[in-house]
C-alpha cells in the first residue's frame, strides 16, 4: 500500500453488500428527481436502476423505484436521508430476496434474424411473458417482463439468435397481498 | 378583497411577517425590483456588504448570535455563486438562513442570458430545500415555508430564487399559517420508554461522561440551562464539541474541556475509558472520533439528535433518542428527579474514583505551553484577551486554523450563541462578516474576531462594511505569518516541506485598517500586550490588531495520526516520544 498522506482516515474494512428496492413517494414538482438523485452521487451511494413516473395526478405524486447496493448502514442512512428531502412523502426499503414483495422489470428486445431463429427466440422468451409487439419478415420485437437477472440471462441467450437492440427499464416494486405500504 | 401587489413587495411582507430586523446584501441587475421596494419598509434595514460571501457569513453570525434565521439578498449569476460558500458553511452548521437569490426573467431561463445561472441546481446540495418561484401566485407561500423549512427540525439554509418577472408581477398576499411542525414535515417525539431506559443506565454507570454538541445551542439558551441542571445534579463529568461550547460554562468543575483532535487530554481519555457516554446534540464529527475503530470502545452509547438520519450514521448507538435537546433533557430531569434519584448522592461513591482518574488526567496540563518574555505566544495573547474581556458579555468569532484552536482552548465561554466558529466545512474568512453581523446583532457589546492573517486576508473588504454601520468589531489577528495548521501539519507529516505555506508577502495591518478609516494596533512584545489589548476594547470604531506572535508555535494537544483518544501528543516536551510514524501518517 502506498502511504497516503490524507488529511482524513484511512477506510476501515467493508461490510457486507445487500442490494435493496427503495420506494420514495414524492411531489411531482420540476427538480424532485435531481434531489433524490443528487443525495445518492452526493453522498457516494450506489443507483443500479432507477424507475419514475407520476401515479396519482390528482395528488401530484410520483413513485420513484430505486435499487441499490451497501452496507446496512448505508442503506438505513439512504433511508433518513431520503426522508429529511422536502418534497418526499414516504419511503419503503424491500430487500430483494424478500418473498412478500414483487419486483419486475420489463424489456423490449428487437432480434433480427431468419424465421427459424426467430422462432427460437419466442420460445426462449416463453416463461417470461412475450408479447410480440411488431413482426416483419426478418425482424421481430417483443415485450418481456421478468427480473433483472433473468432479463440479463435472456439477452445473453438471445444474442447468438439475432438480437439487436435491447431497451430496459429499471425495476418497479409491489408489495403482495392486499396490504400497502403506509 | 385584499389588493394585488408586487413579487417584490411581497419578499418584503413575508419578511415584516416573520419579524425580520436586518438582511445582508448586494444588489444587482436580477434583484433591483426588490431594491427598489426596500424604501417602503423601514422596519427592515439593509445591510450593504462588499462580498455576497460576506453577507452569507455575517448573516450566520447574526443568527448564531441571536438564535433567529440570517436572512440573505442576491443577485443572480455571480451574486448567487459568491454566497455558496456561505450556504454550505451554514449547512455544515447547522445555521438558519433563509437567502434570496435574483433570476433572470423566466423566458430567457435556460437561454445563458446574462448573469444567468442554475443557482437551484448548484444550491441544491448545500440548502435544506431550494425553490426556484415560476408562478408569482406560489410567492406567499414559498416564503412562509422557507423560514420554516429553515428554522424547524435540524436548522439549515434554504434559498428561494426569484426570476425579476415574478418581482413585478402581482398577486394576493397570504399570511403565514401558525403551525409548528418539526423539519418542516416530520413530527418525531421520543417516549417516556427511552427516558426511561437513559435513566437506568445513568444509574449503572460507574464511569459516565456527557458529550456535547452544536445541537444544544441550536435547541435555545432554555436547553444550555437544562443541561447545566442535568449535569448538576448527575455529578457526571461534561465535554464538548467545538460548536458546542458555551453551553456548559467553561469554567465549571465539571468541565472537563473541549474533545476531539486538538481537545483536553482529560477529555479525550474520558471518552475513551468511559462506560457510558451520553451525546447531546453532536454528530462524531471525524475531527471529533479520531480513528473510529478504536472510539470509546467499552462504552454504552446514546445518542440524543432532533436529526434521526445523525444517529448511527458513523457510531453505532446502543440507544437513541429522536427529539428536540431541551425537550429530551426536561423529560430525563424530570424523571430522575420523580424517581428521587439524587445521583449526585446516590452515585458519588461509584463514579468518584472515575473522578480520581479524570483528575489524575487533570494534572497533566495538557494545554501548557512554554511562554516567553521575549516573543508573544498565541496561547498567552488568548489568554490575555480572556483575561481583560472576561467580565463583559464577549461575542467571539474565528477564522479558521491554528487560531481557531488555541481559541476554543483557551477562550473559556460561560453563556450560549457567545462563540461563533466554522467547524464543519472549516471556512477561512469566516470570523471577520461573521463578527459583523454579531455586532448588527448585538449593537452595545463587544464583539472580537479571533483571527489569522492568512485567513483574514479572504474577506477582509468586509472591514469596509463594518466602517460604514460604524461597527466596532474587534478584529484580534494571531499573526504568525504562516499558514499555521498547514505549516503544522507539514511540520508533523510532511517531513518539514513547507510547501507554499508561508505567505512571503503580507499588508502592513496597522496602515491597512487606516486605509479602511479604522484603527490599527500592533503589538510586538508580551510586555505591551496588555496595554495595546485594552487600547483596542476601550476604542469605539472597528480595529485590526496586529499581534505579531511566535510564528513556529504549535497547536497542541493533538491526537496524533492513526491513534485512538487515548494516545494524544502533548506539548513540545513529550513529542519527543511520540512521534508519528509509518501509516499514522494517514490519519490526521
Amino acid at each position: 500500500m502506498t502511504k497516503s498522506k490524507s488529511a482524513y482516515s484511512t477506510p476501515s474494512k467493508l461490510g457486507k453488500l445487500d442490494t435493496h428496492i427503495i420506494v420514495v413517494w414524492v411531489d411531482n414538482e420540476s427538480g424532485v428527481l435531481a434531489r433524490v438523485v443528487g443525495l445518492f452521487s452526493g453522498r457516494g451511494y450506489n443507483i443500479e436502476s432507477l424507475a419514475v413516473a407520476e401515479i396519482d395526478n390528482k395528488q401530484n405524486i410520483s413513485r420513484i423505484t430505486i435499487v441499490t447496493t451497501g452496507t446496512p448502514q448505508v442503506i438505513e442512512q439512504i433511508k433518513l436521508q431520503l426522508k429529511k428531502l422536502v418534497p418526499v412523502h414516504k419511503v419503503a426499503d424491500f430487500e430483494r430476496e424478500d418473498k412478500k414483495v414483487i419486483f419486475k422489470e420489463m424489456a423490449l428486445l428487437k432480434i433480427v434474424a431468419n424465421q427459424a431463429k426467430i422462432k427460437k427466440s419466442l420460445n426462449a422468451c416463453k416463461k417470461y411473458n412475450p408479447v410480440i409487439l411488431d413482426k416483419t419478415n426478418k425482424s421481430v420485437v417483443i415485450q418481456v417482463t421478468a427480473l433483472r437477472r433473468e432479463i440479463d440471462k435472456m439477452t445473453k441467450n438471445l444474442k447468438p439468435l439475432g438480437l439487436v437492440s435491447a431497451s430496459r427499464t429499471g425495476a418497479v416494486a409491489m408489495t403482495r397481498g392486499a396490504e400497502i405500504f403506509k | 378583497m385584499s389588493k394585488l401587489i408586487s413579487g417584490a413587495e411581497i419578499v418584503f411582507k413575508a419578511l415584516e411577517d416573520q419579524n425580520v430586523e436586518f438582511i445582508f446584501g448586494y444588489p444587482g441587475g436580477a434583484v433591483l425590483p426588490i431594491y427598489d421596494e426596500l424604501k417602503n419598509h423601514k422596519k427592515i434595514k439593509h445591510i450593504l456588504v462588499r462580498h455576497e460571501q460576506g453577507a452569507g457569513h455575517a448573516a450566520e453570525g447574526y443568527a448564531r448570535s441571536s438564535g433567529k434565521p440570517g436572512v440573505v439578498l442576491v443577485t443572480s449569476g455571480p451574486g448567487a455563486t459568491n454566497v455558496v460558500t456561505a450556504l454550505t458553511d451554514a449547512y455544515m452548521d447547522s445555521v438558519p438562513l433563509v437567502c434570496i437569490s435574483g433570476q433572470v426573467p423566466t423566458h430567457l431561463i435556460g437561454t445563458d442570458a446574462f448573469q444567468e445561472c442554475d443557482t437551484t441546481g448548484i444550491t441544491r446540495p448545500c440548502t435544506k430545500h431550494n425553490w426556484l418561484v415560476k408562478d408569482i401566485n406560489d410567492l406567499p407561500k414559498i416564503m412562509h415555508r422557507a423560514f420554516e423549512v429553515a428554522t424547524t427540525g435540524r436548522p439549515g439554509p434554504v434559498l428561494v430564487d426569484i426570476p425579476k418577472d415574478i418581482q413585478f408581477a402581482k398577486t394576493k398576499y397570504s399570511k403565514p399559517k401558525k403551525e409548528k411542525k418539526l423539519n418542516g414535515k416530520i413530527k418525531t417525539k421520543f417516549n417516556q420508554k427511552d427516558i426511561d431506559q437513559l435513566i437506568n443506565l445513568m444509574i449503572k454507570a460507574k464511569k459516565p461522561i456527557f458529550y456535547t454538541g452544536g445541537g444544544v445551542i441550536n435547541s435555545g439558551p432554555k436547553a444550555s440551562e437544562l443541561l447545566r441542571e442535568l449535569v448538576n445534579i448527575t455529578g457526571f463529568p461534561i465535554t464538548s464539541t467545538l460548536q458546542g461550547l458555551g453551553a456548559f460554562p467553561g469554567d465549571d468543575s465539571q468541565f472537563i474541556g473541549m474533545l476531539g483532535m486538538h481537545g483536553t487530554y482529560e477529555a479525550n481519555n474520558a471518552m475513551h475509558d468511559c462506560d457510558l457516554l451520553i451525546n447531546i446534540g453532536a454528530r462524531f464529527d471525524d475531527r471529533i472520533t479520531g480513528k473510529i475503530d478504536e472510539f470509546s470502545p467499552n462504552s454504552k452509547k446514546v445518542h440524543i439528535d432532533i436529526d434521526p438520519s445523525s444517529i448511527n450514521k458513523i457510531v453505532k448507538v446502543d440507544l437513541a433518542i429522536v427529539g428536540d435537546v431541551a425537550e429530551v433533557i426536561s423529560s430525563t430531569t424530570k424523571s430522575l428527579k420523580n424517581k428521587n434519584l439524587n445521583l449526585e448522592k446516590s452515585n458519588k461513591q461509584k463514579i468518584s474514583s472515575w473522578w480520581e482518574k479524570i483528575q489524575k488526567w487533570r494534572t497533566k496540563k495538557s494545554l501548557d505551553y512554554i511562554n516567553s518574555d521575549k516573543i508573544i505566544k498565541p496561547q498567552h495573547a488568548v489568554q490575555r484577551l480572556y483575561e481583560l474581556t472576561k467580565n463583559r458579555d464577549t461575542y467571539i468569532t474565528t477564522e479558521v486554523g491554528q487560531h481557531q484552536m488555541w481559541a476554543a482552548q483557551h477562550y473559556p465561554f460561560s453563556k450560549p450563541n457567545r462563540w461563533m466558529t466554522s467547524g464543519g466545512l472549516g471556512t477561512m474568512g469566516y470570523g471577520l462578516p461573521a463578527a459583523v453581523g454579531v455586532q448588527i446583532a448585538h449593537p452595545k457589546k463587544l464583539v472580537v474576531d479571533i483571527a489569522g492573517e492568512a485567513s483574514v486576508l479572504m474577506t477582509i473588504q468586509e472591514m469596509s462594511t463594518a466602517v460604514q454601520y460604524n461597527l466596532p468589531i474587534k478584529i484580534f489577528i494571531l499573526n504568525n505569518q504562516y499558514m499555521g495548521m498547514v505549516r503544522q501539519w507539514q511540520e508533523l507529516l510532511h517531513e518539514k516541506n513547507y510547501s507554499e505555506s508561508y505567505s512571503a508577502a503580507l499588508p502592513d495591518f496597522v496602515k491597512l485598517a487606516e486605509a479602511y478609516g479604522c484603527v490599527g494596533i500592533r503589538a510586538k512584545t508580551p510586555g505591551e500586550l496588555d496595554e495595546k489589548i485594552q487600547e483596542m476594547i476601550d476604542v469605539d470604531k472597528p480595529v485590526i490588531f496586529d499581534c505579531c506572535v511566535d510564528p513556529h508555535e504549535n497547536c497542541f494537544p493533538m491526537i496524533p495520526s492513526g491513534k485512538p483518544h487515548n494516545q494524544m501528543l502533548l506539548g513540545p516536551k513529550d513529542q519527543e516520544e511520540n512521534k508519528i510514524t509509518g501509516k499514522g501518517k494517514t490519519l490526521v
